[in-house]
């Protein structure tokens, strides 16, 4: 394995470093895991929605050429320009053509995990093309030049005291005020500016119907309406496995999404988007990027059905004590763990690893992804592969020869215990992970399989 | 009915109270309980690391000492729940798929086939109970918090015949305590937080005892409470089970 990749543990080792900020970090989205208990747990009818909208998503993945063909004749019938991009570099190169096409230097973008994926600000701005995020969260982690954290909180991993800085750094506001309602209300007008002044907009797709052609996108601020209504050109960028049959499965969708993010039951704003106001141009992109090899492996193609509502990672206990920005990818935490190394598996060989496999991810999942079977598979394919150590590799045949023989195991827990009695320091030292924050069992004076063969035996 | 008794390897190895316990507490109830000696584990370190093709010397071994037995116990839900999904032979499928079904979790053996209802137990104690993920989610041991559905708790109802002992309430009552097999060593820094927080929880609610029903869990919590030079100290359920 290259040394140079960016490692899930050390970067953790590194966030825990601040014990009191990774207990915040837990208890805040521990918060919002509670918040989702209870808005679901109102709903007797919620393993049956899950079940439902899983089905869906099957049907969708099992037909999804069908759907996307009959979604552009749809949506191209409504007036919308569809586009086709294989991978990330195609999508940003359409989003810059669009833009220069109209000669616009200047766009809003409302939050779109895609465009992130894509690198599309980095790479736009090399192409003299300035991007504001529009999403709050989205624009404070915009401003402290960082990536999201976490799909539907960006910057959950920010302190309100870090954001006050950031505003008084880059908008203005008076040193040392970390009101919230006084920065949103700052963030509100600096973003309004923006709105009426951008002639390019671009959105993320939530869901895209393909019996309509249209649409929708869920925020909870309507700054993806501000953008979209008020520009030009509104772009919307959308991942192939986006698409479901009819408008009636919205019922579906719509009442897990928000209930499993943050507990509301619904987004504030769910926009439907079918074609474009007269004088305005409105595009498409569906963008696969990696998804249909995800759709040819037979053991991830699930993770495809995912609809972004990061509840796996407001439950995972390793996230919450890790950040998103250990996981090194857009997409963080458990489903990112599963659909990064289908990008890059060398680049990405150590997420799967970042989980304990407690399968609670699997259980709040609302579309029943089995994330946490998936982490397990990835681990043999990534190892299968060759990214693994070779001191790993040499570790676990070892184990695996001592514990296929009888003899040399039973030899080698009494060594073992041996040593634990007679010569801890050659145990309890640096070098062993599990004792710096914990002490090591204390050795018995016999097995269990010794004291048996004492006392059972002849039975 | 003939039961073999799968004792995982640490247990063997460093907690032989918690193996001695299930064997006593088993034939207590009347089980003819047989400890086949060249067991060793059940191959789960190696499978979860991402080397499960080297678990075939495991698995031989496991299906050789235990296929001619009614049932198989272990008092591990994680072993077992390794030997319910990834057990099998090349060779014999059948013979791999049959024995995997016959592989029992010690609480859930008491509750689903000897359908106990009665236990001679006391202990006057607080304690604590913990949830072991692969236990509780993956053998369905009782029921997750995540899930919109009607509680239950097999480990749980046999604590409740135990006299005399109190078990305290929990903030969050099926949180991973950070162990995971190789996990704790290689993502050591979020693995130890982890188990500090799990066991934070339960000295929070004055618990005087850590059980659960998997050893590995505990053996960790042990670590983090001694390190803490704390006077809590963990026991497998079967020792609370079988305590007089």
């Amino acid at each position: 394995m290259n040394i140079d990749v960016k490692d899930h543990a050390a970067l953790s080792d590194v966030f825990n470093e601040d014990e009191d900020r990774v207990n915040w970090h837990d208890e805040t989205l521990w918060w919002i895991r509670q918040k989702r208990d209870k808005a679901v747990n109102q709903l007797p009818e919620w393993e049956s929605l899950r079940e439902t909208a899983s089905q869906i998503k099957n049907n969708v993945l099992s037909y999804l050429s069908n759907y996307l063909q009959q979604f552009e004749a749809n949506a191209t019938k409504n007036g919308i320009k569809i586009h086709w991009a294989a991978d990330a570099k195609e999508h940003n190169e359409i989003v810059l053509g669009l833009l220069q096409s109209k000669q616009v230097k200047q766009m809003v973008k409302s939050k779109s995990m895609l465009t992130e994926e894509c690198h599309l600000n980095e790479f736009l701005a090399e192409n003299g093309i300035d991007v504001i995020d529009s999403d709050l969260g989205e624009r404070i982690v915009q401003l402290a030049k960082e990536p999201p954290s976490h799909i539907v909180l960006p910057c959950i991993h920010k302190k309100k005291e870090e954001i006050g800085e950031l505003f008084h750094q880059h908008l203005g506001t008076p040193a040392g005020n970390a009101d919230p309602q006084f920065l949103t209300e700052t963030a509100r007008q600096h973003l309004r500016e923006t709105f009426l002044t951008r002639k390019a907009a671009l959105t993320g797709v939530n869901f895209a119907v393909a019996a309509t052609g249209e649409f929708v996108v869920c925020t909870n601020e309507g700054n993806a309406d501000m953008g979209a209504h008020l520009a030009d050109i509104h772009i919307a960028s959308m991942g192939i496995e986006k698409i479901i049959p009819e408008r009636k499965h919205l019922g579906v969708f719509l009442r897990l999404l928000t209930r499993s993010a943050t507990g509301q039951p619904i987004t504030t704003y769910s926009s439907h988007f079918n074609k474009p106001r007269p004088g305005q141009e409105m595009h498409i992109i569906i963008v696969d990027n990696g998804r249909t090899i995800q759709l040819g492996r037979e053991d991830f193609r699930n993770s495809l059905k995912c609809i972004r509502c990061g509840a796996c990672m407001n439950t995972c206990p390793v996230y919450r004590r890790s950040g998103g920005h250990s996981y090194h990818n857009a997409i963080s935490g458990p489903i990112g763990s599963i659909l990064a190394p289908n990008l890059d598996m060398e680049k990405y060989a150590d997420l799967p690893f970042a989980s304990t496999l407690c399968g609670s991810c699997s259980n709040v999942c609302p579309v029943k992804i089995d994330i946490h079977q998936q982490l397990y598979k990835w681990r043999q394919v990534i190892v299968k592969n060759g990214y693994a150590t070779t001191a790993k590799k040499a570790s676990m045949r070892l184990m695996s020869f001592t514990l296929s023989t009888p003899s040399v195991y039973h030899v080698g827990g009494k060594a073992g215990r041996w040593v634990l009695k007679h010569a801890p320091f050659a145990v309890n030292n640096k070098f062993n992970p599990w004792y710096k924050h914990r002490d090591m069992p204390e050795p018995p004076k016999e097995s269990f399989g010794e004291w048996y063969a004492k006392n059972k035996n002849g039975r | 009915m003939r039961v073999g008794l799968f004792i995982p390897c640490y247990v063997d190895q460093f907690y032989p109270d918690a193996a001695k316990a299930t064997l006593q507490l088993l034939e207590k109830l009347g089980v003819d309980v047989i400890y086949p000696p060249k067991q060793t584990c059940c191959g789960q370190p190696m499978a979860n690391s991402g080397f499960e093709h080297l678990a075939g010397g495991c698995n031989e071994l496991f299906i050789k000492n235990f296929a001619e037995f009614d049932y198989v116990v272990a008092p591990s839900g994680s072993c077992v729940l390794h030997i319910r999904e990834h057990l099998h032979d090349d060779k014999n499928p059948e013979v791999a798929a049959q024995l995997s079904s016959k592989v029992y979790e010690l609480t859930s053996f008491l509750t689903d086939v000897l359908k106990v209802t009665y236990l001679p137990a006391k202990f006057p104690h607080k304690v604590g109970f913990h949830q072991s993920c692969h236990g509780q989610r993956g053998l369905h041991l009782s029921q997750m918090s995540e899930l919109v559905a009607p509680g239950f708790s097999k480990p749980g109802s046999l604590l409740n015949m135990v006299e005399g002992i109190e078990i305290v309430p929990l903030n969050r009552i099926d949180e991973c305590c950070g162990f995971g097999g190789t996990f704790c060593v290689v993502e050591e820094a979020v693995s130890a937080k982890m188990g500090k927080d799990r066991v934070e929880d339960h000295l929070e609610h004055a618990a005087e005892f850590i059980t659960g029903v998997d050893m590995s869990c505990l053996m960790h919590m042990e670590g983090i409470l001694n390190r803490k030079g704390s006077k809590v100290k963990v026991l497998h359920i079967a020792e609370i089970l079988n305590g007089e």
